[in-house]
């Protein structure tokens, strides 16, 4: 059944594109329609799917000469990456439902992006997932590119680039693995069974894990992270620090670790402490959570901080991943479902409910404006989604970032030292701009006061209220009974590391 | 030869002449005083019906040859069918995207020499000796020169022409020169009894010659680095509907050709008999020989990915960046006919070969493959650019911009074909090279195959780029002139027909996968 987000995504995106133009109410609709429809599915997949394994959805030969399957199933990562879609996609369309510039073009490509999401976290047959990973690049450039803001063809073309960039890297890697295999399937089950050379593994992994990272936000690659979050309209942020890094982040797991375990095996020597693949790629996601903080903390754009600090807790995620012991890596997995909605509510509240009322994101100028006054409904989801987000108890990242830290420490107690300190700056920077932007004790200028009694700012609107309360609540939920998604987390990881996602 | 054979096997080309001439005399004949799009409608749709009807033909006639003096000439059947349809159904599209072409009265003229350099891509698709392909070559040659020059109020036209003639001429010498080096080396013309003849002579340097002089000839029609420099030029002047010929039905006959020379040096045949000594000596002669001549195909391969994406990057007109782009597609599909099962020598080369020609036929499938869905986008772009053209007067990037205000449903068109020509699933495009890569990979697990497929790989990374710089104009940047364009409906049909075809082959390439393997 979970496989009908994809049809549902795609046969909606269809719908938006041939709706006639200029009825932008029913192209918003039909996309709410769909994206809870969709989240309806996934709840649904996720409550039937409970205890019980890895379920097959479909099964039918594709390319039957070349052994490619298109293959859907779902475990216990993919039901709960699957909800965490359509949560974004449902609070994506309620924070997009003031976009006026070709509606039915923008849920289009909304939904598409959505549709290749779905996608890829269902797909079994590594070419499929491959396939729709591709799907997903194009419409992430359009709607940059078409209702972004700050820089945007430049943030869109990088962004595509980079994606593309990276999706050659997995490209190599696959036909490698398929060629060196046999060439005879391309189902991730039949390809963790191949057992590949581990001199081939060696070369693979690294190869595969960077293509994935790449999305993921890993230090060095991280670049396009925040020019693209910057750039991208409200919902395009949500989805892209939501959901789209999560995807490099999945095939870092489900990809590279799951076919190429040996790939992370000592080399036998080791340069300054240094001595495998898998202390290379957790150096660069430790220097990625400290760097994304401090840079985060020197931010004067509302959107950057918000932008760097995805690259920092994106970082605890490659950590949790190549901890490669069952309490980190399920603390990763916990930690892209948790920032994925902490984020998606960050980038709300920023570039929808406070730029949309105050057309600026500068925390310099926002800070005369007595936001915490004048929109108070914005200042305390940005107090509890600050709280989240620096990961203090009784929400969703601090379970995450908790099992991680407990992770690295059984696997190098130095990780979890560093990574910590990326959390004490992440509470530095999110209090900075929580106080900069919204409690702020800056004199009013004159001009802001007249401008105040002129413009008063426009009344909260259904749909961002009931996109926060969405958002927030789903944090706060997991954050408090978090067993929910680990119990449906821990024997999908348990499976994964017990060899090849077999 | 008895002449009864030789009409059953050129039927189809015979067709496409009689179905030119027919044209003809509608065209100057019954027609002379009707308006120019009666005449155009009439030609066009007389020229598909020819190309149908050799369709029909090709389907009669499968699995029969031509034999002269015990030699095979033309042979039908396996790669030269499959190309002979493509090339038959390319031209037929070509045909019905002339509706509202502009660019010459001459219309019965210009369909007339459509479908008889049509004919000459036909014969080359299906010829195993040296002149009939020489023939060929020129008909097709002749018939494209001709085409460039057809728009003869226009500067460009005639420039582009004379370009292309020029190099046209001097690449036929350097292949004529290179055949004759093979037929003294040989004492044949018939590609069986060369490599059979050679193989048991040795190698010798001369036929290295001979080699270099052919790639050079054929290099030069499928437009590889550094083979290339005609085809911007071409592209950029010849009206439209010619460009556009050039870039689908001359590429799959010529990669058709360059499959078949390819073949015959892996297949014994000729002298060979059942004598197994015979066939092992003869065979690892073959793979020793033709190693030198697979690097010379790689590294012309190698060399236009490189300078083709590269280039593109620089263009600001949309037809030179299709030009490009195709020197850079042709790099690609090189790739899979230059790699070839790679013997070691140890061991049993007869052994070996058994065991590899199975995946040499996945190889020149999947060459095939890429041929024919390549072919058939880019007669879709060039249908998109020649629409655009005409609404604004320029090929240049700017004048895409605010297509998908100015018609969305071209727009969609262009946007499902760029994409495909970048590579992105779940388009044909991308198929196409994933199955050209994997079949490049699974017959060799040496390390030069596998790092030219990164860098083709990495090199469709940069492709992204160019083809999006197109799709930015027509769907980001704001429109100059919101102005409606409008269709012809016959071209618009085809355009949509042609962009569902790159979705529905792309969703399902087993289609078209396995019709090809049907040969």
């Amino acid at each position: 059944m979970l496989a009908w987000t994809i049809y549902l995504s795609f046969a909606g995106a269809l719908i938006e594109a041939l709706l006639p133009k200029g009825k932008a109410m029913h192209a918003r609709c039909v996309a709410l329609a769909v994206a809870v429809a969709g989240l309806a599915i996934a709840v649904s997949g996720f409550i039937f799917g409970m205890g019980r394994g890895r379920v097959v959805l479909i099964d039918v030969p594709w390319v039957p000469a070349m052994g490619i399957h298109y293959l859907l199933a779902a475990d216990g990562i993919s039901r709960v990456l699957v909800l965490l879609t359509g949560l974004a996609a449902v609070a994506g369309v309620l924070f997009s439902w003031n976009i006026e510039l070709r509606t039915n073009e923008f849920f289009a490509f909304f939904l598409a992006l959505i549709g290749g999401v779905y996608g890829v976290f269902l797909s079994f047959d590594l070419f499929l997932l491959f396939v729709f990973y591709e799907i997903a690049i194009v419409p992430k450039y359009f709607l940059i590119a078409i209702w972004g803001s700050t820089r945007r063809e430049y943030a869109a073309m990088k962004l595509a680039l980079y994606s593309f960039v990276g999706s050659a890297m997995v490209l190599i890697g696959l036909l490698a693995a398929y060629a060196a295999s046999g060439s005879h399937s391309t189902g991730l089950i039949a390809l963790g069974h191949a057992n590949l050379p581990v001199s081939s593994q060696m070369w693979l992994f690294p190869l595969v894990f960077v293509g994935f990272g790449i999305l993921a936000g890993m230090w060095p690659f991280h670049t396009w992270a925040p020019t693209g979050h910057v750039a991208a309209p409200t919902a395009a942020s949500m989805l892209l620090a939501g959901v789209v890094m999560k995807l490099g982040a999945y095939g870092c797991l489900r990809v590279a670790i799951g076919l190429f375990p040996r790939g992370l095996d000592p080399w036998g020597f080791s340069i300054i402490g240094v001595g495998s693949w898998r202390d290379v790629f957790a150096v660069l996601a430790v220097v990625g959570i400290v760097y994304g903080a401090l840079v985060a903390l020197a931010q004067t754009d509302f959107k950057f901080v918000i932008g760097y600090s995805s690259v920092s807790h994106m970082g605890f995620v490659l950590l949790g991943l190549v901890t490669l012991n069952q309490i980190g890596v399920t603390g990763a997995v916990l930690q892209m479902f948790s920032h994925g909605v902490i984020a998606g509510l960050l980038f709300a509240i920023v570039g929808r409910i406070v730029y949309e009322r105050t057309h600026t994101r500068q925390l310099a100028e926002l800070g005369p404006m007595h936001l915490s006054r004048r929109i108070p409904f914005a200042a305390w989801a940005f107090v509890i989604a600050g709280i989240a987000s620096m990961g203090l108890p009784g929400f969703s990242g601090f379970v995450a970032e908790f099992q991680v830290l407990v992770g690295a420490w059984i696997a190098k107690p130095w990780w979890t030292l560093a990574a910590g300190l990326g959390i004490v700056v992440g509470v530095a920077y999110t209090w900075r701009a929580m106080q900069k932007a919204f409690f702020s004790d800056a004199p009013q200028t004159a001009h802001g006061l007249e401008q105040e009694h002129k413009h008063p700012f426009a009344a909260l609107t259904w749909p961002e209220i009931t996109g926060t309360v969405l958002l927030a609540s789903v944090s706060l939920v997991v954050g408090l009974y978090p067993k929910i998604l680990l119990d449906a987390i821990e024997p999908a990881v348990a499976a994964l590391l017990a060899g090849g996602g077999r | 030869m008895n002449y009864t054979d030789l009409f059953r096997v050129t039927l189809p080309e015979t067709i496409l002449e009689i179905s030119a001439l027919l044209v003809l005399v509608v065209d100057l004949g019954l027609l002379r005083k009707a308006a120019l799009n009666v005449r155009l409608a009439a030609a066009a749709l007389l020229g598909v019906a020819g190309c149908g009807a050799a369709l029909w033909a090709i389907g009669n006639q499968v699995g029969f040859g031509l034999y002269v003096d015990g030699n095979l000439v033309l042979a039908n059947g396996g790669t030269a069918a499959v190309a002979q349809c493509g090339i038959l159904l390319l031209t037929a599209l070509t045909l019905l995207l002339l509706f509202d072409a502009v660019f010459t009265k001459h219309i019965g003229e210009f369909v007339a020499v459509v479908l008889m350099a049509a004919a000459g891509g036909l014969l080359i698709s299906a010829a195993q000796d040296l002149l009939v392909i020489f023939i060929g070559l020129e008909l097709l040659s002749l018939g494209l020169y001709i085409l460039t020059a057809f728009a003869k109020s226009s500067g460009k036209s005639a420039e582009a022409a004379m370009k292309y003639y020029l190099f046209g001429g001097m690449s036929a010498a350097f292949l004529l020169f290179g055949f004759s080096y093979l037929y003294g080396l040989s004492g044949s013309t018939n590609l069986y009894w060369i490599q059979g003849n050679i193989a048991e002579a040795g190698a010798s340097p001369l036929l290295y010659v001979a080699w270099i002089l052919i790639v050079a000839g054929l290099g030069f029609k499928v437009a590889v680095v550094p083979f290339h420099l005609w085809a911007p030029d071409t592209y950029e002047g010849a009206p439209a509907s010619a460009a556009a010929f050039i870039a689908s039905v001359s590429k799959v006959a010529s990669f058709a050709l360059l499959l078949t020379i390819g073949r015959n040096l892996l297949m014994p045949g000729g002298p060979i008999g059942g004598q197994s000594q015979v066939v092992e000596r003869i065979l690892s002669e073959i793979y020793v020989a033709w190693q030198p001549l697979g690097v010379i195909l790689l590294l012309v391969a190698a060399a236009s990915m490189i300078v083709g994406n590269l280039a593109a990057l620089a263009q600001s007109s949309v037809r030179r960046l299709l030009a490009y782009s195709a020197i850079a597609h042709a790099g690609y599909i090189l790739l899979g006919i230059a790699t070839q099962p790679h013997y070691s020598g140890q061991g049993s080369a007869f052994q070996f070969f058994l065991g590899t020609t199975a995946p040499w036929r996945m190889s020149s499938d999947a060459v095939l493959f890429y041929v024919l869905t390549y072919g058939l986008t880019t007669i879709g772009a060039f249908g998109v650019v020649a629409v655009v053209e005409r609404a604004t007067g320029s090929d240049k990037l700017d004048s895409f911009l605010g297509l998908h205000k100015r018609n969305p449903v071209l727009a969609g068109a262009l946007l499902v074909l760029f994409l495909s020509l970048a590579g992105i699933p779940p388009l044909v495009g991308f198929w196409a090279k994933f199955n050209l890569f994997a079949a490049v990979l699974s017959e060799h697990a040496g390390t030069v195959p596998f790092a030219l497929v990164c860098l083709a790989i990495a090199m469709s990374a940069v492709s992204l780029f160019y083809y999006l710089q197109v799709l930015k104009r027509a769907y980001v940047m704001p429109a100059v002139d919101e102005s409606h364009i409008k269709v012809h409906p016959v071209v618009m049909a085809v355009l949509v027909g042609i962009a569902a075809a790159v979705i529905l082959l792309g969703v399902f390439p087993t289609l078209l996968g396995n019709w090809i393997e049907r040969f």
